[in-house]
């Protein structure tokens, strides 16, 4: 639907965007996941027409869609700042794209309210903007930007500025109510938990490039590379010393791995916490010890040297104090070998 | 194709913003240049002899003395006044507080004329105090006796910009993080180390940029000075105005605008630099001004609220008392006066066609001040060009310039092809334009920054063509800041008196220079009719005032 081919954008001479490609799917909602600066909002503005690409195509239905002025795109785009109207009320803003599409002022009505009932705000129309809560103001800016019936729904880190509770609750309703339109969209978000809630598939972007393109589940359980693993709180990563006939040699231990790496991930969901004489597990000291709950999140020290952070869960029979010595076990798919 | 027409949309929208660029060259510029031109090179050739003549005379030295030091002495007494009124009016809350903030503005719409006329309306040798004073203790002489002196024209000064500084500081301290205050009591200072080591430090911009603001006002006065300081006393604009109408001595008030000119663009320059800064440092945590409740809090918001009543209102009042009194008692003979025409010599026409002849130069004024002053904004705004660090103080020259310089320029430049103009009744809208034009432009020029970019381009992603963003998003955002200025455009062309002094045709009088006229002749009579012109002026004033302060909301229009 949507096919992004080698956009390429510097500000003052400094590239911002390296020559991106990225395919999106109809009825697909894709996440650009990434650190702050790392390129992902002006790969949104060059979409909607806001920002113009150095290099590269933005091909929407094999149309290149570059020359064509935002107005006349027909996209919908959710600001992270909401963007409302100040000097117009619910109504007023939900209107205002359908209004530039000259429909007739029945029409017009009846869509207004369909949009306030879709995003639950009914009998909110005479409401001032500028009175509403975060949460009310999401709305009427996702009411807003769906009114038009877009070709296609940006959404610029549209939960950014509520609160935390706010926006699990939030972020699941926004999916419900694009797959409920059949909307392709595009999400920008700096925070994983929002990306793996909504999205089908998260672009993970790093300084201007992506890192890895792929579903939720696949980027969290097989990130490809260093940064995409660190991204997603992934933090064992071990060098890879040598590597010959399928073994890679680390600091704490040796490794079968499928393919050459540079370095290994030791994905904390598949490493286990045992008692210290386990035989075959590597036994390592307890430096740090943070109860969260439902697990304690351990800090071993390998006697190499190497700091590992694993889960132990709080129902446990170890309870593990700071200087004890514990042992770690790892699966065979606890080890994800990772391009650089 | 779309490509295409959007840039020519593009090029003729940029075509328009110059519009007051150009506007700008042909009667600011070109006039300056004019006047440089005159001091510089008077016969056609090199000729530093007025400038020599300057600088030799101790005569105009003195002139140049006087008015530093009256501008300085005005200034500090102005936010001597002004800092501590801000303090109660940032920290209290009392009855009627926004309305005596309205009032406190008030005497700034109003004209130097009607400000000279209430003045000695009040304390003149004709006021009503001496008046009273006599009458009552039967002296021989009027006891009080501040006509033609420093004192009265410093006075006026306070009474002119005290508002000034006190909405300056005021608005900037408001939206001061209190809590910086809290924690400074918390370590334990108190009293003159708070305000020493404190307040005054965390005010230093806001009060930088009253001072700058009110030393540019008055080291510009003219109408004060020339009405209430007499033959003694001349500021730079009065020695220009006397040079060039009495003395008809072109070369030296070329020079003396010279002078005037670069002084005045140096210290515009710095003060819009302190104003971008006051703009932008704005906390979400403000200031919470509450009831006092202790004795001395009590005293101290009452001790203010009188000053500022007497200082402030008290000529006012007066004015039209006295307009309205006679020998005899009550009377409204000088408003039936004004319909007539008397003294056909002085005035050619009956006063009272003087306020016809403002009301359209005023609405001539606010249409072209408008109109240019929104296409100044934009160019501005920075959305357009990077320019704006270079166009804004360009815009503010004006009001630097004194009304004086400007209208001088236009009586040496705009009387001969190709801009012959002298006989035409536009050039006091012209005049008037580039006076209000930088009032208009600092209006609209904040709202315009204030709005987001976001709205705009949610508005364009919504399928807004850029008219429509303009005509949907923009206006509606500005119109109060628009018709605040268009308000102020009003009132300053009402009440505008050095330049209109210079190019009003004898037969087309505005209401300040009829004012001004009458003043100047001896005679109750006149006097009366000057007091009830003024207060008709005054009216006028406080109307579009009044329209001013309801429409103004924070942000809107702080200069």
């Amino acid at each position: 639907m949507l096919e992004i081919r080698g956009v390429q954008r510097a500000f003052d001479g400094v590239p911002v965007l390296k020559g991106i490609n990225l395919s999106i799917n109809d009825g697909e909602i894709v996440c650009l996941l990434g650190p702050s600066g790392c390129g992902k909002t002006t790969l949104l503005r060059i979409i909607a027409g806001l920002e113009t690409a150095d290099n590269g195509s933005i091909l929407l239905d094999t149309q290149n869609i570059q020359p064509v002025p935002t107005h006349q795109r027909g996209f919908g785009l959710m600001f992270q700042d909401f963007a409302l109207f100040p000097h117009m009320n619910v109504a007023g803003n939900v209107a205002f794209g359908i209004q530039m599409q000259n429909l007739p002022v029945s029409d017009q009505q009846s869509r207004i309210r369909q949009m306030l009932d879709l995003v639950g705000l009914s009998g909110f129309d005479k409401r001032d903007v500028t009175h509403l809560s975060g949460g009310e103001r999401q709305r009427v800016a996702l009411a807003r930007s769906l009114a038009p019936n877009p070709r296609l729904l940006m959404l610029d880190e549209p939960l950014g500025s509520l609160d935390a509770s706010l926006r699990e609750e939030l972020i699941v309703e926004l999916r419900t109510i694009i797959k409920q339109l059949h909307l392709t969209a595009i999400y920008v978000t700096h925070d994983q938990h929002e990306a793996f809630a909504i999205a089908d598939r998260i672009a993970v972007m790093n300084a201007g490039h992506i890192e890895q393109f792929a579903t939720p589940t696949d980027l969290y359980q097989h990130p490809k590379t260093a940064f995409v693993a660190h991204f997603l709180g992934l933090d064992n990563i071990l060098p890879v010393l040598s590597q010959q006939n399928g073994i890679a040699n680390t600091p704490i231990s040796s490794f079968p791995v499928s393919e050459p790496a540079k370095k290994l991930l030791l994905h904390t969901d598949f490493v286990k916490v045992v008692p210290a004489n386990t035989p075959d597990a590597i036994p390592a000291a307890v430096v740090q010890s943070v109860f969260q709950g439902d697990s304690y999140r351990l800090t071993l020290r390998h006697i190499s040297g190497t700091t590992l952070t694993v889960k132990y869960p709080s129902a446990g029979v170890l309870a593990p104090r700071i200087g004890d010595t514990v042992a770690i076990q790892i699966a065979p798919n606890a080890i994800i070998p990772l391009a650089d | 194709m779309d490509r295409n027409r959007f840039t020519l949309s593009r090029l003729l929208w940029r075509g328009l913003l110059l519009a007051p660029l150009l506007f700008l060259l042909v009667f600011f510029i070109y006039p300056l240049l004019t006047i440089l031109g005159v001091s510089l090179a008077p016969q056609g050739q090199l000729d530093l002899t007025g400038f020599t003549h300057l600088v030799t005379t101790d005569y105009y030295l003195n002139t140049l003395a006087f008015t530093v030091v009256q501008a300085v002495l005005s200034t500090a007494l102005t936010l001597a006044l002004a800092i501590p009124s801000a303090y109660v009016f940032t920290r209290y809350t009392f009855p009627c507080k926004s309305l005596f903030l309205s009032l406190a503005t008030l005497p700034f719409v109003l004209p130097t004329v009607v400000v000279a006329a209430a003045f000695s309306s009040l304390i003149g040798p004709r006021g009503l105090l001496n008046t009273f004073l006599v009458n009552a203790f039967g002296f021989t002489t009027p006891p009080i006796q501040l006509d033609r002196t420093l004192a009265i024209i410093l006075i006026v000064h306070v009474f002119y910009n005290y508002a000034v500084a006190l909405r300056i500081i005021t608005g900037f301290w408001a939206n001061q993080n209190p809590r910086i205050e809290q924690a400074a009591r918390v370590l334990g200072a108190n009293g003159w180390r708070l305000w020493w080591h404190i307040r005054l430090p965390i005010l230093r911009p806001a009060i930088t940029a009253a001072g700058i603001l009110v030393f540019i006002f008055t080291f510009t006065s003219f109408g004060v000075v020339l009405l209430l300081g007499g033959p003694r006393f001349a500021t730079l604009e009065v020695e220009i105005y006397r040079q060039a109408v009495n003395l008809f001595n072109l070369p030296v008030a070329a020079a003396l605008s010279f002078v005037q000119i670069l002084l005045m663009f140096a210290l515009m320059i710095v003060y819009t630099r302190l104003q971008r800064r006051l703009s932008t440092e704005i906390t979400s945590a403000a200031n919470v001004a509450v009831r006092p409740s202790t004795r001395r809090d009590k005293l101290m918001v009452f001790t203010n609220i009188l000053l500022m009543s007497v200082l402030l209102f008290t000529p006012l009042l007066s004015l039209i008392a006295a307009s309205i009194s006679s020998d005899q008692g009550i009377t409204f003979q000088y408003y039936q006066q004004l319909t007539r025409n008397t003294r056909g010599s002085i005035l050619f026409v009956p006063p009272i066609q003087a306020v016809g002849n403002s009301l359209i130069f005023a609405l001539i004024t606010t249409l072209l001040a408008v109109a240019l002053g929104l296409m100044a904004a934009y160019l501005l705004s920075g959305r357009v060009s990077r320019w704006s660090n270079l166009l804004d103080p360009l815009f503010m020259l004006p009001l630097a310039t004194s009304a004086v310089t400007l209208g001088f320029g236009f009586i040496i430049t705009l009387d001969k092809p190709p801009l012959n103009l002298r006989s035409s009744a536009l050039l006091i809208p012209i005049a008037h334009t580039l006076v209000a034009m930088p009032f208009v432009v600092r209006s609209i020029l904040p709202a315009l920054r204030a709005i987001p970019p976001s709205y705009q381009e949610a508005a364009r992603v919504l399928g807004a063509s850029n008219w429509c963003v303009w005509r949907l998003i923009d206006i509606p955002l500005i119109s109060r800041a628009l018709i605040v200025g268009a308000t102020f455009a009003f009132t300053t062309s009402m009440g505008e008196f050095g330049a209109s002094l210079f190019v009003a045709r004898p037969d087309t009088p505005t209401i300040p220079i009829v004012i001004f006229r009458l003043l100047g002749q001896p005679g109750a009579l006149n006097y009366g009719q000057a007091l009830a012109m003024s207060s008709i002026l005054m009216l006028v004033s406080a109307v579009g005032f009044i329209l001013i302060e309801r429409l103004r909301t924070a942000g809107v229009g702080e200069f």
